[in-house]
């Protein structure tokens, strides 16, 4: 059967679209294999465990800027993890729809826009300056844990949501109470997807940069962080040095090889995430 | 002794006898409706009900999809409550107390008038703990007690026999029929005065269906049950007591012999002679 | 039953208090950014400021806190990366909602998703040492660091916000729509064309608010790649200097308390105000398109 002209165009259009999506996955792979290609070669074990050098960097490493990451990453955890699984229970399991109600869902959405560069002047000005907490570790995961907070809760409603309205219903008919309800029934059935989710949201955190600038990060401290108070070196700031202000010549390949140590960190974490949902999704009956 | 049990038997028989009234006098009301009227938002759902239900019956609601038959079984233990923007009058009285009066506790209303819904929902867990969930929400504790519970249920709920050696089993293991029975069997273990099942069968094969028919033909010996069915023959094959509702009012209620043999209403003759679904 | 009464309602309390956080968290911004921000109107004209086009605070003869300049090249990044990232996002969308086999569409989904994961250092550490020498090269220019290099790095990053949020709009309409219009002898394209990206619309605009709000707050990326330069930019391929990117950079610089630290608050403030004001809209419409098609 020939082809219309209506067919003929349909073809056209949908070849264009379809090189619109390569082209959007050519992306991703593309960033991946220009930073693994070109910060591989800095990789080494001396690199990954030493401390960093600031005469010759070519004989320090990025250990402590890991470590600071991995601090920073558990910190933010800590702040935004209960909260929001707590305030997400609340929005699903119990809120009706008033006012206050849609504030607080208000408020979440405008959060998840705020620009980090604002959140960093946020925790300048009220985690730093106020509560005098300094620039620190402190400050940089409650600056960060605010930001990261409105990921864990719309990551925990999604999870919340998927548990069948018939298991609750099943549950009150019983006997049960509400609370009771949720602690045997919605949680045990929620709770991977909340942690993976909500780590996923961590592993975002983990890659910013702007908003640690002002409140702790720093580029070159020659000890290793060991209070909440004391200030710590980060990948993503450490990069952004390297790339744009550091004056040896081996700089930018450095920067490079910090890169794609930032890279493997946070897409590990997130492909670890999702192999364990799918994991555990596999493994519902439901 | 034996004249007696004679004249006992007769009364209280599944022998259908002529007219209500005799049979009245033998009967227990175990729930009593009082010019029930129900609102979802503004609209309302039920007009101004009136209906007494007998102990150790089966009495069934019947009527056209969307009648207003489900949402007045659902009253009956509150299950309504968790929609937001109910409004309810009237009185549906139990044992002596109004279940919406102000002083009484949703919680423990629950666990004397119990639920089973159309389609089987089992707790993602295994058949032992599906059914021991209800009483570990009590606060049991005590392994034996709940062990024993268990399977008393299961037996009454006809499924021990099918599952007795593989109660870690997960619960999703059974079939559609087996999973009803579970649910009725979960719903049994504690022990509630009144059962109510809304079109228990309707997702189920016609061998499934028999077997629970025929089990709460059992059951009503010691407790009662209301079920809301879409299927007329099964109103007839395990009703005591049959009511027809229509746009949210009951129109009439019988004795299911007098009700399917003899309507009184005329829009009762048209529903069960098939004029409209 | 007191008791347990007691316990249920402590415990819906509790949370409930909790869930204030993210209340208490906006308007807390919202306050320290103001309180510190309007301290510079103080000492600064809010004509200077807001239609100045010289930003040099630290300038020996006289300090200039116009931010116009600075506007400017926000909203110039933020146009320019729409302008790529809506054409090829919505076709992205399309293709996977409508003509995808299923299997392509859960391989394609997360890896587009996982871009937006790239921390934006990453993409702009690209930007400076792969693009910008390439744009500089295409177009004959002295340097790659401008405009037009930032409006696509931008464009990539808000590119899977525009995707995503389509796609799960497209894909949630009723598979009514696409049998009512292939029953009528329409083609797969005239159905998308005439059916269904109308009746997503509201949903496919709410995501490019979404992206504008990403874009117009994107700090990293830019700053890696934008040129920085102070002057006021007059085409995408001369430098810009974005708000974000400016506080960025002097923020380390500035005394605590000082008329400039202030001044950039009073910049942050603006940004703030500017992501609230495109998230208020792109609610407002959400809100439309959930409505018009209650089904």
């Amino acid at each position: 059967m020939a082809e219309t002209k209506e067919e003929k165009k349909q073809r056209i259009y949908f070849l264009i679209f379809k090189f619109s999506t390569l082209f959007s996955v050519l992306i991703l792979a593309f960033v991946l294999l220009y930073v693994f290609l070109n910060g591989f070669g800095v990789i080494s074990f001396k690199f990954l465990t030493s401390m960093w050098s600031h005469q010759n960097i070519t004989e320090g490493g990025i250990f402590p800027a890991i470590l600071g990451t991995l601090l920073l990453g558990i910190g933010v955890s800590i702040v935004s993890i209960p909260v929001g699984i707590a305030t997400a229970i609340y929005l699903n399991e119990y809120s009706k729809n008033n006012f206050f109600t849609r504030m607080i869902k208000l408020s979440i959405r405008n959060l998840a826009g705020v620009p980090s560069i604002v959140y960093g002047l946020f925790g300048l000005a009220f985690f730093v300056s106020f509560l005098k907490f300094g620039t620190s570790l402190l400050a940089a995961s409650l600056t960060l844990g605010c930001m990261t907070l409105p990921w864990v809760i719309t990551a925990s409603e999604e999870s919340l949501k998927a548990v069948p309205n018939s298991f609750k219903e099943a549950s009150l008919a019983l006997g049960a109470t509400k609370w009771q309800t949720i602690e045997k029934v919605v949680i045990p059935n929620s709770l991977s997807g909340m942690l993976t989710g909500s780590i996923l949201g961590v592993s975002r955190a983990m890659g910013e940069t702007a908003p640690i600038i002002m409140v702790g990060a720093t580029f070159f401290i020659s000890y290793m962080p060991t209070s909440i108070f004391d200030k710590f070196m980060a990948l993503p700031y450490h990069l952004f040095i390297l790339a744009t202000q550091h004056s040896s010549p081996f700089a930018r390949e450095y920067a490079l090889g910090t890169a794609l140590v930032l890279i493997v960190l946070i897409f590990g974490l997130n492909f670890g995430m999702f192999i364990i949902r799918y994991r555990i999704r596999k493994k519902k009956d439901w | 002794m034996e004249i007696e049990n004679r004249i006992k038997s007769e009364f209280l028989s599944e022998k259908r006898v002529d007219g209500e009234n005799i049979e009245n006098s033998m009967l227990e009301t175990k729930i009593k409706i009082n010019n029930l009227n129900f609102w979802y938002g503004k609209k309302q759902i039920l007009f101004c009900i009136n209906l007494d239900i007998y102990s150790n019956k089966i009495t069934a609601l019947i009527g056209p999809s969307g009648c207003g038959k489900s949402t007045l079984l659902r009253c009956l233990n509150r299950m309504n409550d968790i929609i937001p923007g109910i409004v309810l009058r009237g009185q549906i009285i139990y044992n002596e107390i109004n279940l919406y009066g102000q002083e009484n506790n949703v919680v423990d209303i629950r666990k004397k008038i119990g639920m089973v819904f159309q389609k089987p929902n089992p707790f993602p867990m295994s058949i032992f703990d599906n059914v021991a969930y209800g009483l570990r929400v009590q606060g049991i504790k005590d392994k034996k007690k709940i062990e024993e519970i268990v399977r008393e249920s299961l037996d009454k709920a006809d499924l021990l026999e099918e599952v007795k050696d593989r109660l870690n089993a997960s619960a999703f293991s059974l079939s559609g029929g087996q999973q009803q029975r579970l649910c009725i069997a979960r719903a049994l273990a504690i022990n509630p005065d009144v059962i109510l099942l809304d079109e228990p069968c309707s997702a189920l094969d016609p061998i499934a269906t028999a077997k629970i028919e025929r089990l709460l033909v059992k059951l009503k010996k010691e407790r009662t049950i209301i079920i809301v069915t879409h299927n007329m023959h099964q109103a007839k094959r395990i009703s005591d007591y049959t009511c027809y509702m229509l746009n949210g009012k009951l129109i009439e209620r019988s004795s299911t012999q007098e009700l399917f043999t003899n309507p009184k209403k005329e829009s009762t003759r048209d529903y069960i002679n098939g004029e409209f679904g | 039953m007191i008791k347990e009464n007691f316990k249920e309602k402590s415990i819906e309390l509790s949370l409930r208090a909790i869930s204030l956080s993210a209340l208490l968290i906006l308007i807390g911004i919202f306050f320290f950014l103001f309180v510190t921000g309007i301290k510079a109107f103080s000492e600064i004209s809010f004509s200077d400021f807001f239609l100045g086009t010289d930003w040099n605070p630290i300038s020996y003869n006289e300090p200039k806190w116009g931010i116009l300049s600075l506007m400017v090249g926000t909203l110039m990044v933020t146009f320019g990366a729409l302008m790529i990232a809506i054409p090829l996002g919505i076709m992205a969308a399309v293709y996977l909602s409508e003509i995808a086999s299923p299997r392509i569409r859960e391989l394609v989904k997360p890896t587009i998703e996982m871009i937006a994961g790239i921390p934006s250092v990453v993409l702009g550490l690209i930007g400076l040492l792969f693009l910008s020498p390439l744009i500089a090269n295409i177009f004959g220019l002295s340097s790659g660091l401008n405009a037009l290099t930032s409006s696509l790095i931008v464009g990539i990053m808000v590119l899977p916000t525009i995707i995503s949020v389509s796609e799960d709009v497209l894909t949630s309409l009723p598979k009514e729509f696409r049998e009512a219009s292939l029953a009528l002898g329409a083609t797969k394209w005239q159905t998308i064309k005439m059916t269904l990206i109308p009746a997503a619309l509201s949903g496919i605009v709410a995501s490019v608010m979404l992206g504008l709000g990403r874009a117009v707050g994107e700090t990293m990326a830019v700053l890696m790649v934008a040129g920085n330069s102070r002057a006021f930019p007059v085409s995408f391929f001369e430098p810009v200097r974005p708000m974000t990117s400016n506080i960025a950079i002097e923020i380390k610089e500035v005394v605590q308390g000082s008329l400039h630290y202030q001044a950039l608050f009073a910049i942050g403030l603006v940004l703030f105000m500017m992501t609230f004001v495109v998230n208020f809209i792109s609610d407002i419409i959400i809100n439309k398109q959930t409505k018009k098609y209650r089904w």
